[in-house]
């Protein structure tokens, strides 16, 4: 008996309407636990090589892990996988919400799906029922009035995730929605989903999953929700979520503004937590079995119009507020919810617009391209531009693509401010004087994306002459205002970026989210009990998940090799802004990440890893993850 | 007296959905939780919760009068039960439910909800 999982993958062909349900794969569990695991090794294993990630034949994946539906804090994460139409390498992005909880109950804990329906479809499973359905009444709509109207069609239990109209039109980083304010954001993942002509995803589950020892997990279940309970942090992180950490991005210079010209704006206080809760906020919303809420749904009021919208959370706040100049939290809560009901990325949507505005301010695109007058800090800009994007009309056909095809169309060097790694969209930490943050962001898997390392704190401490080991926590209750910040310090963040690009990722094996570790500190040992109780199986969360963790680090980068003609050290680099332009103002004034600096890190991180100089794992370091590929 | 549910603090994690089952019948399935959480998006924007307030309707309408009031709380008593469901439907909030040998049961009043609730959303008094 497989304790803690479900026990099945269903497999979905689109092209000839096949449905297979199968036994979960021993060898899967046993060397790859569950959700990030799992997507790593059957992308690689399964998907053909080299093909078109818009092409039917490119396998969208779902993935949930042991821990996944269980009596377990925030145990709802959904993780989904396919080889990513914005970077062409491996790509994943997980989403809170309910969805992925009622696959496992409906009997599923892996999902794989190809080929390409001939009609808008939806995919709809109720336990053992599958089915293809004919989607025409809802192609076209948006996320948010899809999903409302399914659940009145099939019922409210049943939980819904959908594309918008950028999934639909193939834009190169369309979400995918659900839950009413829940993405997967990154990657394009939704636009996998519009290749294949699926416009939704309905699921209901109800049914039991086995567990090793009920008792037990009844027990331990109870201690960890006492505990994270007694952590500060879960009254003093949870009313504003992340966007409690705003004022102090802003503090330390590293809030991303003007298209990542400069990293620290005057109107912090306007668009932080504080305006959320007066401004905006109905209702704290949380994931399934979530303690710490961390989603603020609320209303909106602007000239364009009234929403309700979940969020703005830390990413959308930095990259559509500060980043798109639009400082204020009304503005930039409607934005939000422009961009769920379009099916966009709010991370990528802010690092394109914020593109498109200084390339217009420069005069890269034309009025007539643009199709009005924009402005930086602008709503009526900005919402013209995401719509111009997922309908792709005029300039917006252009940027649907993401900023590094975008520049290269566009060109006048506008390469040097498309603000990614590897053709994804860079996320809300500037981070020329955060050489670990930096390098984070240049070596994740996916391209830059701060779900892979976040060590800022750790920067900042070495910049301010703080302790190494202050948790974001401590720094964010601190004093940390500074006229100028000192050069940070580069020379020691590898072993840091390593263990944090281990450390983050492992929740998404386990199916849990990591806020309840990283932002309240409820201690690795819970998982380890929790897991115990719920498999049978031991694991040390160091000696064995962390490694874990570290194989599939090889194991992506084997993927990108192979699917990426000139992979290797140049898809690390930054763009240009970073190590060409100097900060012009804010407490960070003046600094650059030097490219021998950037040099010098790649060079530490590639020999700590076992990669070679163009940074390709070696012989040795697969054989001793027992990696044959 | 008894459970009660408040609002204005719930973010709908369904936490209490899972010890319900856990406790009281060794299974992980919110399913057939004995509460039932659901929120209403994108308007009000609100969670709520159904729970059995112990009115007594389905013990009314047993004819067996298999639903006995123990202190506060209606329990089915299995051996006068004779499975004929009579009270499964009268229940206002849908909270009569039918086990894997077809009998019914409801809650209990257990406590386990109110006490793993993170936002003290249930409450018993
Ligand atoms: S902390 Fe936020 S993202 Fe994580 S499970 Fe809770 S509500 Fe969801
Ligand atoms: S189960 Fe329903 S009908 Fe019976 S006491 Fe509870 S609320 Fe009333
Ligand atoms: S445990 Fe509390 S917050 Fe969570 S759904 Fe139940 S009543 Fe709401």
């Amino acid at each position: 008996m497989l304790y803690g999982y479900a026990g099945n993958t269903l497999r979905i062909d689109l092209s000839t309407q096949k449905i297979e349900k199968e036994p979960l794969k021993k060898e899967w569990v046993d060397d790859f636990i569950g959700g990030r695991g799992f997507t790593a090794k059957i992308l690689y294993d399964e998907n053909p090589p080299n093909v078109d990630p818009l092409d039917g034949e490119n396998r969208f994946i779902i993935a949930m892990g042991p821990l996944s539906g269980l009596f377990v804090p925030a145990s709802g994460k959904t993780h989904f996988c396919t080889k990513s139409p914005a970077t062409g390498g491996y790509g994943d992005s997980n989403m809170g919400g309910h969805f992925g909880v009622n696959m496992k109950y409906a009997g599923y804990d892996v999902t794989i799906i190809k080929g390409k329906a001939k009609e808008p479809s939806y995919i709809f499973i109720d336990n053992d029922r599958v089915e293809i359905r004919s989607a025409k009444n809802y192609w076209g709509k948006g996320s948010m009035e899809v999903e409302e109207s399914m659940k009145k069609e099939l019922g409210e239990d049943f939980q819904i995730l959908t594309i918008g109209e950028a999934g639909e039109n193939l834009v190169n980083f369309a979400c995918i929605s659900h839950d009413f304010g829940r993405q997967a954001g990154r990657i394009g993942i939704g636009a996998v989903l519009g290749s294949k002509n699926i416009k939704a995803i309905a699921a209901r589950g109800t049914k039991s999953i086995p567990v090793f020892d009920p008792k037990g997990l009844l027990k331990k279940g109870k201690e960890t929700y006492e505990a994270c309970r007694k952590k500060p942090g879960f009254k003093g992180w949870t009313p504003e979520g992340t966007a409690g950490i705003t004022n102090w991005c802003n503090d330390v210079g590293a809030l991303p503004t003007r298209n990542f010209q400069t990293s620290n704006c005057d109107y912090a206080d306007k668009i932080n937590g504080k305006a959320i809760l007066k401004e905006l906020k109905i209702t704290d919303k949380g994931c399934f079995a979530c303690p710490i809420p961390c989603g603020k749904y609320g209303y909106a009021r602007t000239k364009l119009g009234n929403a309700y919208v979940e969020g703005p959370e830390y990413e959308t706040l930095s990259l559509l507020g500060s980043n798109c100049e639009l400082d204020d939290i009304h503005s930039i809560a409607y934005a939000n919810y422009i961009c769920d009901e379009l099916g966009i990325d709010t991370c990528s949507a802010g690092a394109v617009v914020s593109f498109a505005l200084e390339c217009y301010e420069k005069g890269y695109i034309s009025k007539e391209e643009m199709g009005m007058d924009v402005k930086w800090g602008d709503l009526d800009s900005i919402v013209h531009i995401l719509k111009s994007i997922a309908k792709r009309e005029g300039i917006g056909d252009i940027l649907a693509l993401g900023v590094r095809s975008a520049a290269e169309k566009i060109g006048h060097n506008s390469d040097k401010f498309a603000i990614h790694v590897k053709g994804l969209e860079w996320t809300g930490y500037e981070s020329r004087n955060a050489p670990g943050m930096m390098l984070g962001y240049m070596t994740s898997d996916i391209g830059a994306h701060h779900g892979r390392c976040w060590v800022l704190g750790s920067d900042v401490a070495t910049a301010v002459g703080g302790d190494k080991n202050a948790t974001v926590h401590d720094l964010i209750s601190g004093d940390s205002r500074f006229d100028t910040i000192p050069r940070a310090e580069h020379k020691n963040v590898v072993p840091l970026v390593l263990k944090s690009q281990h450390l983050r990722p492992a929740f998404d094996i386990l199916g849990t989210c990591r806020l309840q570790y990283m932002e309240i500190g409820l201690e690795t040992r819970y998982y380890e009990e929790l897991y115990y109780y719920a498999t049978g199986r031991k694991m040390d969360f160091e000696k064995d998940l962390l490694l874990l963790s570290e194989k599939i680090w090889h194991l992506n980068r084997m993927f990108n090799k192979r699917e990426i003609p000139d992979f290797g050290r140049k898809y690390d680099y930054p763009p240009a802004r970073f190590y060409e332009e100097k900060i012009p103002s804010g407490p960070n004034k003046g600094h650059i990440m030097e490219f021998a600096v950037i040099e010098e890190m790649l060079d530490t991180y590639y020999e700590a890893r076992g990669w070679d100089k163009n940074g390709i794992p070696t012989k040795e370091t697969l054989e001793r993850h027992n990696l044959a590929l | 007296m008894g459970l009660s549910f408040n609002n204005e603090t719930c973010s709908g994690c369904k936490a209490c959905e899972l010890v319900c089952t856990l406790q009281n019948m060794k299974e992980i399935n919110p399913s057939r939780a004995m509460l039932h959480v659901y929120g209403k998006f994108p308007e009000p924007g609100k969670y709520f919760v159904d729970i059995c307030d112990q009115c007594g309707i389905c013990a009314k309408e047993c004819p067996m009068d298999a639903i006995e009031l123990k202190g506060r709380t209606y329990r089915v008593n299995k051996d006068k039960c004779d499975k004929c469901l009579a009270c499964v439907p009268v229940c206002p909030v849908n909270l009569v439910k039918i086990d894997d040998d077809g009998y019914p049961y409801k809650c209990i009043n257990c406590k386990q909800c109110a006490s793993i609730c993170p936002r003290d959303a249930l409450i018993f008094e």
